[in-house]
């Protein structure tokens, strides 16, 4: 069923389509040998280039054009053997060549597609347009002297990957699917960090509304929203801005908008007011891009596998579909879960990753990246289990003790004296003990009562220090008390 | 001796050699005619006398350990497009205000690595774009050479590098740095009556030197013969990593080429330049150096250029496009001039008003509305096919030739007062040099004689791409042939 | 196509040239005048030829440059030249977005 916005004259459909920009993770910047790392003092790396100094000139890095192509192979789009850099005209305070190197005539890749997994389980194929390099621009600091804007150049230059979708998404759910979903293979790539605080993802979202069944209305860009969940308000509120202006008799007019994460609401942008022409040519410091197959054919071959790859190799492993989602979310986890599963039981391994793991990780308010218990401990855990040195019960105190210790299970284990008794004779013993000691339980239970058995197992235990094992236990009760009368 | 301005840059090197003069002497001889003539030619922006002086201490003292390498001690002048490191660099613009490069061009390092002695920056047309040295913001240049019959006629030295040229002329430096777009070192050169190629494009780096048209900006040397330009463009040539359009391919000894002759070589003489209304002096000029050439053993090929006769205008859609691009950058915000303005766009809009020219501004608004959205079909991409049926017909013309000669200029130097009417009749100056800045072809510029007012005309020898070698070999023997002895009436 | 005074002003607004009002006509002669000289182009026929971008005689590529840290750390260089600055940044008049 799609997602609709229910108005005064009925329910709205939402069309949304991304355009985002993905910082491409290397050393230096896309034309000059000035570094990319983040939060380094103002200033403090750019080059002339960067700050379009008088006859400086651009040489591009090739490790951003792996680093692009190794993406557009990762949205199974086509790569542009040829490809050009065009300058994009427009002054700004941080833009200092007063033009942006961009790709506009003819990209680096071509057209692709992603396919996202949604909550209720089913899944959507959403188009790539197009994936272009182009360079970043600088940062302008407006809130830091009365009447003054500072302009810090570090950005400036820094390769982005510019990822734009077909207008294919029909919900905030859907665009923040299809977010999660890029960030996800440009991390499993290695491509972008797809951190969004930090700036290194950042998407517009081009937002219109219609009436089931219509073409396409006028939409709206609403620019450099830095996170999922602002992306997926940013989309309700401007569709729910212009199913207004629609339903008052207004008409949405084509803009560039801000989303007010505060207000969580859109509002226009002044600075782009006057009229865009940015008078795309050709740069003719630069001759066009030029790849050889061969070149990307050796990128394809050497690429990781990648999350649908890992996925469904998961479910061939006999994993439910849910648990190898939730596993190759993240790379690290899928790393985790492949460490505690070698050689072991994959279900059990799944199990114990997406139960006790994951519950552990959000008590602990801990993250993939240092988990409470390795998974070698984790993994050496399942096998105590295995030999039955554990039962279920007591694998749950050795795990919470592995968390308190940081110990490895099987120390743990001895120092504990956590080992599950398996010895008959002992069990016997205890057993006899209980019944004598209960000697009326014994004949009601004879007599018919037969839930007591429930009674005798949980003595049984408690006498034994929930060290016995369970199945045992259970033998030599219903052998020592005999079949109730029926 | 001779007087140590008089020596060309080879018998420089040759008297250097043999110690009849030292460095310091010889820079001390242009320090001190620059002292006495700018102040009237106004060729120099910048004069660098005590860093000249102390560079050139420093040669002699290479040159006594034995160390001398290939431009040692030479004083030369650099065209103020040239950023050079600690000395103001202005592009003949108040835009760069007092900008002080904190680098250095590779051109102009690549001289300062052979020992060059830089004597100053020498003035131009504003970014290089004029033909006349008059839209300097610091000055129109005046040219050492006047008419016989009018001797106090202040006559313009030609442009954008009318500083280089005018120095050279007047003996105020042996040779200079200077830049092509259209015609910029050719042109110059053949008003001021000295050589000047405007090599391959990518032949020598752009790193460093403020852009005007990028696809069409090459750098060249002006100096007063053939073997001195061929000595200077070896320093000054070379791939460079910086410029993505940096030829990758070795430097050849251009010098060498110099003496070569033109025996057996094919020499085209395009139809399409007999422009109705040449001048019968240019023409005629035209018609001797052919037949200098047919005299060394060269033959004489007619050739067609079709689509020559629309390469003025291609190149004024094509070079103010780029430069309105390439002069965005000149905002007031991280270096250069800044007027006051109530928001950022009214100090981008007063900083840019005040600080370009008129030809600039003109150029900016050309260029931004060839681009703009609705004009770029008609404008721009048509230029650009127009200039691809312009570098065809060349290719299609080196099957039949080896060079290509024509008259380097449409005319005589004209005076200061001339050609202010309006603005294409100033262009028109370009028409025999532009094609080859399209084609990206090499082409020199040699004196070869005299008009009937004494002033100095040129032939243009264009060639293959990358084979400046045969190019410098015409126009060595254009040189021989020519004898061109005379001397403007300001020199040293 | 010849341009209009409010194409002349749009074009300067582009361009961030102040124009004053006096200017506007002499430049829209200029301009048109040029623009006129430029016409000439229409007449050449250029269907089915691929435009010439770039300045190169030849066919030539990119050439690539590898991914390493050579150039940046040079923060009093960059802003040497600055008219305005505040610290270690640019400072412009204040922009609203
Ligand atoms: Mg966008
Ligand atoms: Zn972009």
């Amino acid at each position: 069923m799609t997602y609709t916005i229910e108005g005064e004259t009925g329910p709205w459909e939402v069309v949304i389509g991304l355009e985002v920009h993905a910082q491409v993770t290397s050393q230096a910047k896309l034309f000059s040998g000035a570094a990319t790392a983040f939060g380094a003092e103002p200033n403090s790396q750019v080059s002339f280039v960067d700050a379009g100094f008088p006859g400086m000139l651009p040489v591009i890095n090739a490790e951003c054009i792996a680093q692009a192509v190794r993406t557009g192979l990762g949205l199974n789009a086509e790569i542009h053997l040829w490809s050009r850099f065009d300058r994009k005209n427009y002054f700004y305070a941080d833009l200092p060549q007063g033009y942006q190197i961009s790709q506009y005539a003819h990209p680096i890749v071509g057209t692709g597609a992603v396919e996202v997994t949604l909550a209720d389980g089913s899944t959507k194929t959403i188009g790539i347009t197009r994936l272009h390099l182009e360079q970043d621009a600088g940062k302008s600091l407006h809130d830091q002297h009365p009447s003054k804007s500072f302009i810090d150049l570090n950005r400036s230059g820094v390769a982005l990957m510019e990822i734009v979708s077909e207008p294919d998404m029909r919900s905030p759910e859907e665009a923040g699917a299809y977010l999660a979903k890029l960030r996800q293979i440009m991390r499993y790539l290695g491509t972008c960090d797809g951190n969004m605080d930090e700036g290194s993802m950042r998407a517009d979202v081009n937002v219109s509304v219609r009436k089931a069944g219509e073409g396409f209305r006028t939409r709206c860009e609403v620019k450099n929203v830095n996170s999922i969940r602002f992306v997926m308000q940013a989309v309700e509120a401007e569709a729910r801005r212009q199913i207004e202006v629609w339903e008052s008799g207004g008409t949405v007019e084509q803009e560039t908008r801000l989303f007010d994460t505060a207000r969580g609401v859109t509002r226009s942008m002044r600075s782009k007011e006057d009229a865009h022409d940015y008078r795309y040519f050709p740069d003719p410091d630069l001759p066009p891009l030029v790849l050889e197959q061969s070149w990307v054919d050796q990128l394809k071959a050497s690429l990781p596998e990648l999350p649908d790859q890992r996925r469904a190799r998961y479910v061939a492993m006999g994993l439910s579909p849910y648990d190898a989602h939730v596993l190759t979310i993240e790379r690290e986890t899928a790393t985790f879960f492949e460490t505690v599963a070698r050689g072991r039981d994959a279900k059990v391994a799944a199990n114990w990753v997406t139960g006790d793991f994951f519950a552990a990780l959000n008590r602990l308010k801990r993250d993939i990246s240092d988990p409470p218990v390795t998974a070698e401990h984790l993994g050496e855990l399942l096998d105590l289990l295995a030999d039955k040195t554990l039962s279920g019960a007591l694998a749950k105190q050795v795990f919470e003790a592995m968390i308190e210790t940081g110990q490895a299970p099987s120390v743990i284990v001895e120092e504990r004296g956590l080992r599950q008794v398996t010895d008959t004779g002992a069990i016997e013993a205890a057993v006899d003990a209980i019944m004598a000691a209960n000697a009326d339980k014994v004949a009601e239970y004879r007599g018919g009562k037969e839930k007591l058995f429930g009674f005798f197992v949980g003595q049984t235990m408690k006498a034994m220090a929930g060290k016995g094992n369970p199945a045992l236990v259970n033998d030599v009760l219903k052998q020592k008390l005999g079949q109730p009368a029926s | 001796m001779m007087r140590p301005t008089d020596l060309t840059l080879a018998e420089g090197l040759e008297a250097l050699d043999k110690r009849e003069i030292s460095a310091v002497e010889l820079t001390q001889a242009f320090l001190d005619a620059i002292e006495r003539l700018n102040p009237r030619l106004n060729a120099y922006i910048t004069v660098t006398g005590e860093a000249a002086l102390a560079d050139a201490a420093a040669s002699d003292a290479r040159r006594a350990k034995g160390e001398a390498r290939a431009l040692d001690g030479i004083p030369l002048g650099i065209k103020d497009l040239f950023c050079t490191e600690g000395t103001r660099t202005t592009a003949g613009s108040n835009i760069l205000g007092g900008f002080v490069p904190p680098y250095e061009s590779t051109v102009s390092a690549n001289l300062k690595r052979d020992g060059a002695v830089f004597l100053g920056k020498l003035n131009l047309d504003e970014f290089a774009m004029g033909s006349s040295n008059q839209t300097s913001a610091f000055g129109a240049v005046e040219n050492p050479w006047s008419r016989a019959n009018d001797p106090e006629k202040r006559l313009v030295p030609g442009g954008s590098s009318g500083g280089s040229a005018a120095a050279v002329a007047a003996r105020l430096a042996m040779g200079a740095t200077a830049t092509d777009t259209g015609g910029s070192i050719r042109q110059p050169a053949a008003f001021c009556g000295i050589a000047g190629i405007k090599p391959t494009y990518g032949r020598c780096s752009r790193w460093g030197i403020v852009a005007f048209a990028s696809s069409l900006d090459q750098a060249g040397p002006v100096a007063r013969t053939v073997e001195d330009n061929a000595i200077l463009l070896r320093s000054m040539a070379g791939h460079d990593p910086k410029d993505s359009t940096s030829a990758n391919i070795p430097v050849p000894d251009f010098r060498a080429a110099v003496g070569r002759g033109v025996k057996g070589l094919r020499i085209g003489v395009p139809a399409e330049y007999r422009l109705d209304g040449l001048a019968p002096e240019i023409a005629a000029l035209w018609d001797q150096g052919l037949e200098w050439l047919r005299a060394e053993g060269a033959e004489i090929v007619p050739i067609s250029l079709p689509h020559a006769k629309y390469a003025l205008p291609t190149y004024y859609v094509v070079a103010p496009a780029e430069a309105s691009s390439n002069l965005a950058r000149y905002d007031g915000v991280r270096f250069g001039l800044r007027e006051k303005g109530s928001d950022l766009k009214d100090l981008y809009e007063r900083t840019r008003a005040r600080g370009f020219g008129a030809e600039v501004r003109r150029r900016i608004m050309i260029g931004t509305y060839v681009l703009s959205a609705g004009y770029y079909d008609a404008y721009y991409l048509k230029a650009q096919k127009v200039r691809a049926l312009i570098r065809r017909d060349f290719e299609e013309a080196w099957g039949k030739v080896d060079a290509i000669v024509t008259p380097a200029t449409p005319s005589a130097a004209f005076a200061m007062d001339e050609k202010q009417d309006d603005p294409v009749t100033m262009y028109l100056n370009d028409v025999f040099t532009v094609t080859a800045n399209l084609a990206g072809l090499p082409g020199l510029a040699v004196p070869a004689g005299l008009d009937q007012q004494g002033l100095p005309l040129g032939l243009q020898v264009i060639g293959r791409a990358f084979d400046e070698e045969t190019v410098f070999a015409v126009g060595g023997a254009i040189e021989r042939a020519a004898g061109f002895t005379a001397t403007p009436r300001v020199m040293a | 196509m010849s341009l209009d005074a409010a194409t002349v002003r749009r074009v300067a607004n582009l361009a961030r040239l102040r124009l004053e009002e006096t200017e506007v006509e002499k430049l829209q002669a200029e301009l048109n005048g040029i623009l006129g000289w430029i016409e000439q182009l229409q007449q050449v026929d250029t269907d089915g030829v691929e435009p010439m971008a770039g300045g190169a005689p030849v066919e030539v590529k990119l050439p690539w440059r590898e991914d390493a840290v050579t150039d940046g750390a040079q923060a009093e260089k960059v802003l040497a030249n600055a008219p305005d600055r505040e610290g270690e940044y640019f400072s412009v008049p204040k922009v609203v977005e």
